[in-house]
């Protein structure tokens, strides 16, 4: 029954001058969101709305779940429309719309109409009133309440004339593409696919890196990560998801540095490599999925020591969350499931037993020296050899 | 180079058995049990089939019944017989060692209220036939013990047990998963006492999807699958010809040379145990000697994790399988390890090679050679 969609924006009314920038590009992200949706669409740009028409049949369920992922949207406005062909049967066609959304019908309401096109007979004020009286008419059980409704049933008389009364929430935030782009450091664990749609929530375009270490990390546990990249890709659009063979690097570390030191220096590593392809690539920050305290290298002193290597900012959205709400979040937005199979993220074999959760900077700089003779030569192996992966 | 050493996981299909199956699927794609003559040439290949492997088992054609596999022939023979037998009897024996194929229906019994006793097994993983005999009661509706093992390699006595069964309590059925035996050995299962059997087409270079189960005429076992009556009602469903013929045709290559093809994957186990028993820290499980399969190796290494040494060896064009599948996180230990009681230590350290009629020498000794570069360099970086 329905026909196109009233897309509502919250945060994107409020921009001043640049205010188009930001509805083109969420006219961008609706129409490739829509691509993957069985039927056509045309998405349009009317009197500071966007609409979704459907030009051809179309699936209601999927096309919704779709503009349910596409940042920068606060409400997605089912619409009917009718042709204008007379008043009365629009009252036919209200009365009708109730019907089919509303069969309980033991419920209050209150008509909202606006005049796009003011040479309409009835002027707004009378088009409520009016249709109320019909719609009382029809179905008595129901009754208006013109400050708190169950029902805000609103109608607009355009060229045609749209119903609406129910509003699906999106998942707010801002239109991928308005805000720049930001390197994620994805490792397969629950928390870096939630860090990085967090990011991308607010606007921002993400590429990712991830660190694989052959033999001691399987093929599948980088399938995972290409999985999970996929699943972010869902809501952010295409992800490059740099794949650095980090093993020689680890091996090097091991022989040369303290074992309890072995992580934080690793991660120094992955940081400075993670910079390096941002800045390659054109990014404005890195993204992690560290919390403080979650394990020894997210305490405050670890985070300073892997901080100390980054001259771009370090983008931690999930800081203060505790595990559960981020286990919550990655469930709403499914990277839960194949963030938990089981492989190896990172080799726990390079894991210290007892790892250092105080590291002291001074010393850490002084123990990464041991590794001057070889690490530049490994790094620069490392990028050369980066393997990009388109993931959609 | 190219070193396929899982095959007890599975087999690289014949090519006599591929292109056999192509034929079917493209030309002769009738269903044997339509009326025309596109149903009867159908047929013809299920009864061919039929003999074949009747005849290897040296069993009548009608009790050969085709299913989808392994675990399909367990379920039929385990859950089969508990629903047909339940009335007789809530007993049933099986061993530690077997696949899960067996032990989770087993489990699934033992919910719905019957008793399971589980045989252990010793150091190379043989059952106790004193252990059989004082498990074997009145009501014990059936016992289901494998011929190899999986994992080890490890040979039961069959004969004697389906011999020692009998003897106890004539009633009781005497199922044996075949599904690592059959195509190693020549196994009778009339001679044997044994009244069903499983067994899977694509360990044996067949195709996957497809296997049998021998049922002795007479026996008493339920189907699980209801639908159009096929196989006298016992498994309904359209048969896969394909896979049938493609099954048989592979078992008729392997049986042909079995004998020869058996003492020289000996030769290849007893090159590979000799190459790595100069190595430190590297012990061989299951029987020694003749006494286990010809077709498996099982290793644990000392300091060095199953999954690394498989993707190490993987990089050198090895392909091996860890012997308990195991995650950092939620070691999911094996149950056969567990069983023969090998050391905490070296369950998460057990890798399986197996063979195959295409293995080689070369390709064995390019495995020596590679597990004693591998293994070293791995064991220096291990976790401290």
């Amino acid at each position: 029954m329905f026909s196109a969609f009233l897309i509502k924006y919250a945060e994107i009314g409020v921009k001043g001058k640049n205010r188009y920038l930001f509805e083109d590009a969420l006219v961008r992200q609706i129409k490739y969101a829509l691509k993957k949706c069985e039927g056509e669409f045309t998405v349009h740009k009317t009197d500071g709305r966007i609409y979704v028409d459907a030009v051809s049949g179309f699936d209601y369920e999927e096309t919704v779940e779709a503009l349910k992922k596409v940042f920068g949207i606060s409400g997605i406005c089912p619409v009917v429309y009718v042709e204008d062909e007379g008043f009365e049967k629009l009252g036919e066609a209200v009365v009708d719309y109730i019907d089919k959304v509303y069969p309980d019908k033991d419920r209050s309401f209150k008509v909202a109409a606006r005049r796009a096109r003011k040479n309409y007979p009835l002027n707004s004020m009378e088009i409520n009133a009016e249709l109320g009286g019909i719609v009382l008419d029809a179905y008595p059980e129901m009754h208006v309440d013109v400050h708190h409704p169950d029902i805000l049933l609103n109608i607009e008389v355009r060229d045609k004339i749209y119903i609406y009364s129910e509003t699906i929430p999106g998942p707010g935030g801002m239109p991928v593409g308005t805000g720049g782009k930001a390197m994620l450091l994805l490792s397969g664990g629950i928390d870096s696919p939630v860090a990085g749609w967090m990011i991308a929530k607010r606007g921002v375009k993400i590429d990712a890196v991830y660190f694989h270490a052959p033999p001691y990390t399987s093929e599948r546990a980088r399938q995972k990560v290409v999985d999970l990249a996929k699943k972010v890709a869902a809501y952010t659009g295409p992800i490059y998801l740099h794949v650095i063979n980090f093993t020689d690097i680890q091996l090097y570390i091991y022989d040369k540095c303290p074992h309890d030191e072995l992580t934080i220096i690793m991660r120094r590593y992955m940081m400075r490599i993670a910079e390096h392809i941002a800045k390659d690539t054109e990014c404005l920050g890195l993204i992690t999925g560290e919390s403080i305290g979650q394990v020894a290298s997210q305490t405050m002193h670890s985070l300073m020591a892997t901080n100390d290597v980054c001259e771009l900012p370090v983008y931690r959205p999930l800081i203060g969350f505790d595990k559960m709400d981020i286990v919550a979040l990655s469930e709403k937005i499914d990277t839960y499931e194949t963030s938990i199979q089981p492989y190896e993220d990172c080799c726990t074999i390079f894991v210290a037993k007892h790892p250092v959760t105080k590291p002291n900077l001074n010393i850490i700089r002084k123990h990464e020296h041991n590794l001057d003779e070889k690490i530049d030569e490994l790094v620069q192996t490392a990028l050369d050899t980066d393997e990009v992966i388109v993931v959609r | 180079m190219e070193v396929y050493l899982d095959n007890s996981a599975t087999t690289r299909c014949f090519d006599e058995a591929a292109h056999l199956m192509h034929r079917i699927m493209c030309e002769d794609y009738g269903n044997p049990s339509s009326m025309h003559h596109k149903g009867v040439e159908a047929e013809r290949y299920l009864r061919y089939a039929r003999e074949t492997l009747a005849g290897i088992l040296k069993v009548n054609e009608k009790e050969i019944l085709f299913t989808s596999g392994g675990t399909e022939s367990d379920n039929i023979a385990l859950i089969g017989t508990a629903m047909a037998n339940h009335r007789r009897g809530r007993h049933l024996i099986t061993t530690a060692v077997e696949h899960p194929a067996v032990l989770q229906p087993m489990a699934y019994l033992e919910n719905q209220g019957f008793k399971v006793t589980y045989l252990p097994v010793d150091r190379e993983g043989r059952i106790s036939l004193h252990d059989l005999e004082n498990a074997v009661r009145p009501d014990t509706i059936l016992v289901s013990i494998m011929h190899t093992n999986n994992e080890i390699g490890s040979v039961q006595p069959i004969e004697e047990a389906g011999a020692l069964i009998k003897s106890r309590n004539p009633r009781t059925l005497f199922h044996v998963d075949a599904v690592q035996g059959f195509g190693k050995y020549r196994i009778y299962p009339a001679k044997m006492h044994v009244d069903m059997m499983s067994v899977s087409g694509h360990k044996i270079h067949g195709p996957k999807g497809i296997g049998f189960l021998y049922i002795k005429d007479g026996s008493r076992v339920s189907p699980i699958l209801y639908g159009g009556g096929q196989q006298k009602g016992m498994r309904s469903g359209t048969e896969n010809v394909p896979g049938i013929a493609g099954m048989a045709k592979a078992a008729e290559i392997i049986y042909k040379d079995l004998d020869s093809e058996r003492d020289r994957m000996y030769g290849l186990r007893d090159m590979l145990i000799r190459g790595v028993e100069d190595m430190d820290g590297i012990q061989v499980n299951g029987c020694p000697g003749r006494e286990g399969a010809p077709h498996i190796v099982s290793l644990s290494v000392r300091g060095v994790r199953a999954e690394v040494l498989l993707h190490a060896l993987e990089e050198r064009g090895i392909y091996v399988s860890a012997g308990s599948a195991c995650a950092s996180n939620k070691p999911q230990t094996s149950a056969t390890l567990k069983a023969i009681g090998i050391e905490r230590d070296l369950l998460d350290s057990t890798v399986r090679f197996s063979f195959s009629v295409f293995t080689t020498e070369e390709e064995i000794r390019y495995t020596i050679q590679a597990l004693s570069e591998v293994v070293p360099m791995l064991r220096r970086y291990s976790r401290r």
